[in-house]
């Protein structure tokens, strides 16, 4: 839709250190790999009514390694 | 135990294992985080920095270029060898193929897969003390969830446990005054995992005793050491930790009846419940070697000495958490640092939250109401990993 702002999350793969607590607070939004460290479900897009959870998350990761963007 | 003086400086001349510290070391750390952040202490062979801010504790964690993990407790006395127990002693470039192939085993879907069992074993635990009216919740309870765990991820005797906890309190507690004790403890535990291999042979299992036997690390196999290490380490530190966790969060709840009634009521609490338990009560505190010449926080660090890496203390800093000597179970942002943070995160973690979760909600479903039976005779273990030893409570 023309004019509407996508919101994204992305875990830095560098940064993540499998802490799982971005799959706990917001499990539509992330998920653990095999070894537990976490990505971004599908392309990352968060919808509208998952935005405070995706802060939520960002705010509860230890290692500062969830970015959230807009485009 | 320890013929050292009490402590009367806490800043210039710190013990972690005096008396006045196991039994309530928060204002402590409150008064050193105010008036001198990173304290120092000549007890320890090197001297021993106690950094108290989270953001001292982060910048050590992150810093493997100066910090060394070869040596992760505090000692009176330095161990003459190192002990490696990979990949917790482990520095990079060596720490990430020595930890990369415990992950899967440790992930939050295999641990879920434990969580039915866990569950079980709680009850069983009450069942036997329930009729009685009251336990000890350390000795009765608590003790036993972590250890028969463990003992049935590692494949060993899940009726040893007495056995196993005390080569940990040998290692962790009496042998910080005491090498031989460590000593006595690693050459019994290396004994028995030989002998466990040998038992195995070559046959397949699924037990972590022989997947660490089947590791390969560039086509070669792993060396006994190395295999030893790493099963002694998943022992130790298995066991203490959680065990410590639990005890601390119904010692909490033993006293703070309100906190019981809001979990009873809002189950959907225990999430945000469990970090901020294990914010203010993380059981483990990790040390570091320097290795190079370093300042932190305007304190110059010399190589040879050790630093406390408390996670306690920085999950106590008022900087970093608002209300940091509260326990508010609707905590929303809680970056706790009780497994630590950057590459030695505790591989246990998601084992621990799964035990520390599953051990309060089947004992407050059975027991929604208790207390602390003695409270001054309460005990609690010393040194690096913190939790009450002894926990009399009752609920008649």
């Amino acid at each position: 839709m023309a004019g509407t702002k996508v919101l994204r999350v992305r875990v830095e793969g560098g940064l993540c250190q499998g802490h799982s607590r971005c799959c706990a607070v917001a499990p539509e939004l992330f998920e653990a790999d095999d070894v537990g460290n976490a990505r971004a479900k599908g392309d990352g897009t968060v919808a509208p009514a998952l935005e405070a959870k995706a802060k939520l998350a960002i705010a509860n990761c230890p290692e500062h390694a969830i970015r959230m963007s807009q485009d | 135990m320890s013929a050292k003086p009490p402590v009367k400086d806490w800043a210039a001349d710190f013990d972690h294992t005096d008396p006045a510290w196991n039994r309530d070391p928060f204002p402590i750390w409150d008064d050193l985080r105010r008036r001198c952040p990173v304290a120092h202490s000549e007890r320890f062979e090197d001297g021993a920095f106690f950094p108290s801010r989270y953001a001292d504790v982060r910048e050590i964690a992150y810093d493997t270029e100066h910090f060394s993990s070869r040596r992760v407790i505090v000692r009176e006395k330095k161990l003459s060898q190192l002990v490696p127990a990979p990949p917790i002693t482990s520095d990079p470039p060596e720490h990430r193929p020595a930890r990369m192939p415990l992950l899967p085993a440790f992930s939050p879907k295999a641990i879920e897969r434990l969580m039915p069992g866990t569950r079980a074993l709680c009850n069983r635990l009450i069942d036997s003390f329930i009729g009685k009216g009251s336990c000890d919740a350390a000795i009765d309870y608590a003790q036993h969830i972590p250890t028969r765990v463990i003992a049935n991820m590692l494949g060993v005797d899940e009726e040893d446990g007495d056995r196993y906890r005390r080569w940990i309190k040998l290692a962790l507690e009496e042998g910080i005054h005491d090498n031989a004790k460590v000593m006595q403890s690693i050459k019994e535990m290396t004994v028995y995992f030989s002998e466990e291999l040998a038992k195995r042979g070559d046959k397949p299992g699924d037990d972590l005793i022989s997947f660490m036997r089947d590791q390969r690390l560039d086509g070669q196999p792993l060396t006994a050491e190395k295999v030893i290490g790493t099963l002694r380490l998943l022992m130790i530190a298995g066991i203490d930790t959680t065990w410590s966790a639990i005890g601390s969060s119904l010692w909490h709840l033993a006293q703070h009846p309100k906190d019981v009634a809001r979990l009873v009521a809002e189950p959907a609490l225990m999430d945000t419940a469990v970090e901020e338990l294990l914010r203010a009560y993380a059981p483990v505190t990790m040390a570091r070697e320097v290795v190079k010449a370093v300042s932190i926080n305007g304190c110059p660090m010399k190589p040879g000495a050790m630093v406390l890496l408390s996670f306690p203390a920085a999950n106590r800093d008022p900087e970093m958490f608002p209300d940091a000597d509260k326990v508010l179970f609707d905590r929303q942002e809680n970056r706790h640092a009780a497994f630590g943070l950057g590459i030695h995160r505790c591989v246990g973690s998601n084992l621990a939250r799964m035990e520390l979760r599953v051990a309060i909600e089947e004992w407050l479903k059975r027991i929604p109401r208790f207390r602390l039976e003695d409270p001054a005779g309460v005990t609690w273990s010393e040194g690096t990993v913190r939790g009450p030893r002894t926990l009399r409570v009752a609920w008649k």
